[in-house]
């Protein structure tokens, strides 16, 4: 049976998530509530406005099952989930679940003016495991990654900041693989479920 | 051609941030105060602007792009993007806006046009674009000169969700007709829409837009949110429906909640639990063809 991976659809660019999972072969659900959340096996926190997430999962209560779900199962971030999975949060400060040892910097290129489409050298490992090659990296008034800590695997720089993380079960991107048509950040993340 | 654009860098960075905004509503904001309220109430964006639509109709004479001191104010106030509107064909006021760093022009119908044939070139711009339509061959038009983002006309500042319900539904009919058609048969379509053909090629495959399609002009209440939601849009604009109402911090809060729980009567019920009547609206068939919006545009 292929595994059920949420997709955090409260705001932002969660359909794009979904086709991104359904190219590498698992069941993307929409979740937007507790019980949509407890029926999947991993969770992905999409692009989109983090103030804007938070106030709906504060609306609809949703930050004590969120925080459970995940510090136990398999979390991916990307953008704005990056900021919801950090340690902490700067510029401004703001609350996220803590489940990966980062502090991240909101709106850290500046403007849509500054936003990016750059190609990413992986560490050799991340092609051990999912495939070969350099990684198309579209950045959309991106968070920096200023601290990882030392439990943090750093898998792709740009511009000397980590871009691409993981710790444990939990996956954090800056950019955003859901834009490309290169599925194999989505693979890394379904190889931890 | 066309296509080729729909496939360069620039432009997929422009249609990242308009995905960003996807299931968000955007809110029409005239000071920092305001800006505050709609980034605490869950707006995924802000459109900085001198005067809500609704002011600018009352007060009629020409509507020009916001003062540059009242767009900055808001881009300090808040975190989120923050949008402005230039006139349409007004390329050097977009020019402005692009140096100020907003980060989405608008090339609006609720400002006064200033080129009665041309829209902006907006290919040409770092900055990406949302542009208003009324129909699928409008909406091509645009994307053919670099829209990053669509959105139906509606009609701004009425309080009246009737034309932007006429302009989601039509684009929506006619993206599926074009689904059923033969490849001769998209030639002939291409010249009726008056649109680029490897567009309504495109459109055909795929069913849908090749660029985010939102709702704009007359939603006033939760309720109208989820109504162009469920029709086939992906955010909703807000524009005098928010501040013009008695309960803008409540209302913002509850149009939030519907754009996320669009298919949800329980959570619509909820969401609009505690509001009152909504921004006073306007009959549209009472209003003379001078005065309305949407018709601003070609």
């Amino acid at each position: 049976m292929s595994k059920r991976v949420g997709v955090l659809a409260l705001q932002g660019d969660f359909e794009a998530h979904e086709r991104a999972i359904a190219r590498s072969g698992a069941e993307p659900v929409q979740v937007r509530t507790a019980a949509e959340l407890a029926s999947v096996d991993g969770l992905i926190i999409p692009g989109g406005e983090s103030t804007t997430m938070l106030k709906l999962i504060d609306y609809m209560k949703l930050w004590e099952p969120l925080s459970t779900f995940a510090h136990q199962k398999p979390v991916f971030g990307t953008c704005a989930g990056a900021i919801l999975l950090a340690n902490e949060v700067l510029s401004p400060s703001q609350p996220s679940f803590g489940v990966i040892d980062l502090t991240v910097e909101r709106n850290a290129y500046g403007r849509q003016v500054d936003s990016r489409v750059v190609e990413l050298e992986p560490i050799a490992e991340f092609g051990e495991r999912v495939g070969e090659g350099p990684l198309e990296a579209v950045f959309i008034r991106a968070p920096i990654i200023r601290r990882a800590g030392p439990g943090v695997k750093v898998l792709a720089q740009y511009d000397g900041d980590p871009v691409l993380v993981e710790q444990g079960h939990h996956l954090v991107a800056t950019f955003h693989p859901e834009l490309t048509q290169d599925s194999r950040v989505h693979q890394l993340f379904l190889s931890k479920l | 051609m066309i296509l080729n654009v729909l496939n360069d860098p620039n432009f997929k960075v422009k249609l990242g941030l308009a995905e960003m905004m996807k299931g968000g509503v955007i809110m029409d904001v005239i000071n920092a105060e305001q800006a505050k309220i709609a980034q605490n109430a869950g707006a995924c964006a802000v459109m900085a602007l001198e005067r809500v639509p609704s002011d600018i109709r009352k007060e009629g004479g020409v509507a020009r792009m916001s003062p540059v001191r009242i767009i900055r104010e808001i881009q300090a106030a808040v975190t989120i993007p923050v949008m402005a509107k230039a006139r349409i064909g007004h390329f050097t006021e977009a020019r402005v806006l692009e140096a100020l760093k907003v980060d989405f022009i608008d090339e609006s119908e609720v400002l006064t046009p200033a080129d009665d044939e041309h829209h902006i070139n907006k290919g040409d711009f770092t900055v990406p674009f949302v542009c208003g339509a009324r129909n699928l061959g409008e909406a091509l038009r645009r994307i053919a000169e670099g829209a990053a983002m669509i959105r139906t006309k509606g009609e701004a500042g009425s309080g009246n969700i009737i034309e932007a319900v006429r302009h989601i539904r039509t684009i929506v009919k006619e993206m599926r007709h074009l689904t059923i058609l033969g490849e001769e048969e998209l030639v002939h379509e291409a010249k009726i829409l008056g649109a680029p053909l490897d567009l309504v090629q495109w459109v055909a495959k795929h069913g849908k837009l090749p660029v985010p399609n939102f709702s704009a002009g007359g939603i006033a209440t939760p309720a109208d949110a989820a109504l162009v939601m469920q029709l086939g849009a992906e955010a909703v604009f807000v524009g005098s429906g928010i501040f013009k109402s008695n309960d803008p911090e409540a209302r913002a809060k509850a149009i939030v909640k519907a754009a996320t729980y669009y298919k949800d009567p329980a959570m619509l019920l909820e969401a609009s639990e505690e509001l009152g009547i909504g921004m006073p609206g306007l009959d549209l068939s009472k209003l003379p063809e001078s005065e309305l919006m949407a018709s601003r545009g070609w």
